[in-house]
C-alpha cells in the first residue's frame, strides 16, 4: 500500500507524460479509455454485490432483521444485540476458546516452520533438499476436509489405525474424536500436518539473503554450526520472523473455520466453539441474522484493531511494515 | 556459502539433520500411502493387520461401490463442473480487472485499488454475505459456489502487478497499428501471459476443487453436493448416523467401511496430486509475492 500511496501522487504527472489531445481533461480522459472502463465492468460490479453491499448489510446488526420484511421495513434496536451477546456467558467461552487455541498456535506452531526451514538451509545435498521440499509441501493443497477425514479415519476407536496400535501394545484405546481433552492438540497437529512444510517458504527466501562473506567471516573465526546458527543466520532472519509473528496477532480470533467446524462434535462442543462457528450456528442454522451479524462484526472489528495495531508496531520495530 | 570445515560434531549434525527431515517429509505423505493401500484393501485385512504398506490381497471392491452409487457419481460430477466452469469465471472476472488497474493514467485508478485493498482488511462476513447471495435467488444453484468468489484480491493484484511490468512499447505499436484496447488484451497481452493464466487457473482450480465452505453455506440440497461435503458425510457424519436415523431416512446409506472411506478420501484428494507437479513449478513465487508486497 505504501507503493500505492507514493503513485496516487505521482499519477498526474505519469498521464501527463503521455502524448494525447485529452491531456488533462477528465472528461477527455475517461473518453479516451472507455475500453478499460467497459473492461472494468465486471470487476467492479462483483466488488460492489459481494464484497460491498455485505458491508452495508452489517447495519443488521443493530436491527431486529426480518427476512420476510427485508431491510428497509426492518425495525432499529440500536446496541441490543450486543449487549445480549456481551452478558450471554457463551461470550467468554467463545473468548476463551479462541485465545488458547491462538495461543497454541503461536507457541506450537509457529516455530515448526522455522525450525523446518533452518534445518533445511543446512542441507548441502541438492536433491535430497529437493526431494523434502517437494514432499512436504504437498499437505498445503488438500482440503481440510480431507485433511479432517484422514484424522477420523487414523483416529477413530472403530478399526483406526492408531487405536488398533495402541490395543497391540497393550494399551486402551482413546477416543481422541469425542474427548474435550483432545481436542486442541489434534488442531494444532493438524496445522502442523499442514501447513508447515509449505511455512518454510518465507523463511528459506529470508535464509537465501543472508550474506554468505559472514558465514565465512565466522569460519575464519572459528565458529562452530551452532554458533553460525545463532550468530547469523537467526539475526539474518529476524525481521521474517518478527513480521509474521506481528501479523499473527492480528488474526488473534481467526482460527480457521473450516477446520474447527469439521472437527466440532456434540462431545467437544464445550472446547470446540469458536467466534466463527458460532456465528455459523447461530446465523445460518438457527437463522439469528442480526444477533450473529453483531457477533460477526465484533471479531471483524477487533481485528482490523489488531491488524492496525500490529503494523504499528512493526513500523516500530524498524520494519517495513505491511502498508 | 563457503566450504565449512568437517568436524565430528558437524557430521553428528548433518547425520541427525537428514534423519529427522526424512522423518517429516515421511509424516507429510505416510498417511495418504496407508490410506492409498488401505483403499485397495479388504476390510478383513484392515481389521486383521493393523499397519501396512502393501496390501495382502488386492481389492477393488471399494471402488466399485464408490462408482455404483449414484450419489457419489452425481458429486463428483458437481466437482468436476463447477471446478472447470469456475475457474473460466475465475480468470475471466479476475483478468479484465487486472488489466485496466495496470494502467497508471486511468482515471480513478488509486481509488479503485484502495477500495479493493481494503476488502482484504474488512468484510461484511459470513452472514450478510449470506444474505445477498440469498436475494439474489442464488441459494441451491453452482452459481452460489463460483460468483462470491469470482476474484481474489490477492491473485487479481499479483496480476495487475505481472501487467504492469510489460513493456509498454508494445502497447504503443499495437495503437499505432490501429488496436483498440481490447483487441491489445486480446491479441498481445494475453498470449504473453499465457504462464500466468495458467497459474492461475491452477490455483484457482484447487481452491474450487477443495471448496468446502461455501457449499456448506449455499447449498442444501444434497443432489447438488460437490464432493467435498459427501466426503464429510461418508467418513465423518457416518458414525454418529448409523444409530436410529437409519430407520427414520429413507435415503441413508449403510455406514461404509473404512476401505470404502479410504477410497473416497483418495477419488478426492487424486486431482490434486495430478496438478501437483505443475503447481509447484509457480507456487514459491505466488507466495512470496503474495505476502510480503502485498
Amino acid at each position: 500500500m505504501e507503493e500505492l500511496a507514493s503513485r496516487s501522487g505521482t499519477a498526474g504527472t505519469a498521464a501527463g507524460t503521455r502524448t494525447g489531445v485529452y491531456r488533462n481533461n477528465a472528461l477527455g480522459r475517461l473518453k479516451r479509455d472507455k475500453w478499460l472502463y467497459v473492461l472494468l465492468l465486471p470487476g467492479v460490479l462483483y466488488f460492489i454485490i459481494f464484497k460491498y453491499v455485505p458491508m452495508w448489510g452489517i447495519l443488521i446488526a443493530f436491527q431486529n432483521y426480518q427476512p420476510f420484511a427485508g431491510f428497509w421495513r426492518s425495525e432499529w434496536v440500536g446496541f441490543e444485540h450486543f449487549q445480549l451477546f456481551f452478558q450471554n456467558p457463551d461470550f467468554f467461552k467463545l473468548l476463551r476458546n479462541t485465545l488458547i487455541l491462538s495461543l497454541y498456535n503461536l507457541l506450537f506452531y509457529f516455530p515448526v516452520p522455522i525450525v523446518l526451514a533452518l534445518l533445511l538451509n543446512e542441507v548441502r545435498l541438492a536433491i535430497f533438499k529437493r526431494t523434502v521440499q517437494t514432499l512436504i509441501y504437498v499437505p498445503h493443497f488438500i482440503s481440510m476436509v480431507i485433511v479432517a477425514s484422514l484424522t477420523y479415519v487414523l483416529l477413530t476407536t472403530e478399526g483406526g489405525l492408531v487405536n488398533e496400535l495402541i490395543v497391540k501394545y497393550g494399551g486402551e484405546k482413546i477416543d481422541f474424536l469425542a474427548s474435550p481433552d483432545w481436542f486442541r492438540p489434534l488442531i494444532i497437529l493438524q496445522l502442523i500436518w499442514k501447513e508447515s512444510g509449505f511455512g518454510t517458504i518465507l523463511f528459506l527466501a529470508a535464509l537465501a539473503g543472508v550474506d554468505a562473506e559472514q558465514y565465512e567471516a565466522a569460519i575464519m573465526d572459528g565458529a562452530s554450526r551452532w554458533r553460525q546458527l545463532w550468530h547469523i543466520t537467526l539475526p539474518g532472519i529476524r525481521s521474517t520472523i518478527v513480521i509474521l509473528l506481528i501479523l499473527r496477532m492480528g488474526d488473534i480470533l481467526e482460527n480457521g473455520f473450516e477446520q474447527i467446524y469439521l472437527m466440532t462434535n456434540a462431545l467437544n462442543r464445550e472446547v470446540a466453539d469458536v467466534f466463527d462457528t458460532y456465528v455459523y450456528f447461530m446465523g445460518i442454522t438457527q437463522g439469528a441474522f442480526s444477533y450473529s451479524t453483531a457477533v460477526g462484526l465484533f471479531k471483524a472489528v477487533v481485528g482490523v484493531v489488531l491488524i492496525v495495531a500490529s503494523n504499528w508496531l512493526a513500523k516500530k520495530f524498524g520494519q517495513s511494515g505491511l502498508y | 556459502m563457503g566450504k565449512r570445515y568437517r568436524t565430528v560434531s558437524g557430521t553428528i549434525f548433518d547425520i541427525s539433520n537428514y534423519l529427522l527431515l526424512s522423518l517429516f517429509a515421511l509424516c507429510a505423505i505416510l498417511p495418504f500411502i496407508y490410506i492409498v493401500s488401505g483403499s485397495f484393501a479388504t476390510d478383513v485385512e484392515l481389521t486383521q493387520r493393523s499397519f501396512f504398506l502393501i496390501p495382502k490381497t488386492f481389492s477393488m471392491a471399494a471402488y466399485e461401490f464408490i462408482f455404483s452409487t449414484d450419489r457419489l457419481i452425481r458429486s463428483i460430477g458437481v466437482s468436476v463442473y463447477v471446478t472447470v466452469v469456475g475457474t473460466l469465471v475465475n480468470l475471466f472476472f479476475t483478468f479484465t480487472m487486472a488489466y485496466p488497474l495496470a494502467k497508471r493514467g486511468l482515471l480513478g485508478r488509486n481509488t479503485m485499488l484502495n477500495l479493493i485493498l481494503f476488502t482484504m482488511l474488512f468484510s461484511g462476513g459470513m452472514v450478510p454475505t449470506y444474505i445477498v447471495v440469498k436475494s439474489l435467488g442464488l441459494l441451491d444453484t453452482y452459481w452460489s459456489l463460483m460468483l462470491p468468489g469470482a476474484i481474489n484480491a490477492f491473485n487479481l493484484i499479483i496480476i495487475k502487478n505481472f501487467f504492469q511490468e510489460l513493456p509498454a512499447e508494445l502497447e504503443e505499436a499495437a495503437k499505432i497499428d490501429g488496436c483498440n484496447e481490447i483487441g491489445l488484451l486480446w491479441r498481445i497481452v494475453l498470449p504473453l501471459s499465457k504462464p500466468v493464466l495458467a497459474t492461475f487457473a491452477l490455483f484457482y482450480a484447487v481452491g474450487h476443487w477443495n471448496n468446502f465452505f461455501n457449499a456448506l453455506l449455499y447449498i442444501n440440497d444434497p443432489d447438488k453436493w460437490p464432493l467435498q461435503v459427501m466426503l464429510r458425510q461418508i467418513v465423518m457424519l457416518s458414525q454418529a448416523a448409523a444409530g436410529d436415523i437409519n430407520a427414520m431416512d429413507p435415503n441413508f446409506v449403510q455406514p461404509p467401511d473404512q476401505s470404502i472411506k479410504m477410497a473416497v478420501i483418495v477419488v478426492g484428494t487424486i486431482p490434486i496430486l495430478l496438478v501437483y507437479p505443475f503447481l509447484q513449478k509457480h507456487f514459491a513465487k505466488g507466495v512470496l509475492i503474495g505476502s510480503i508486497k502485498g
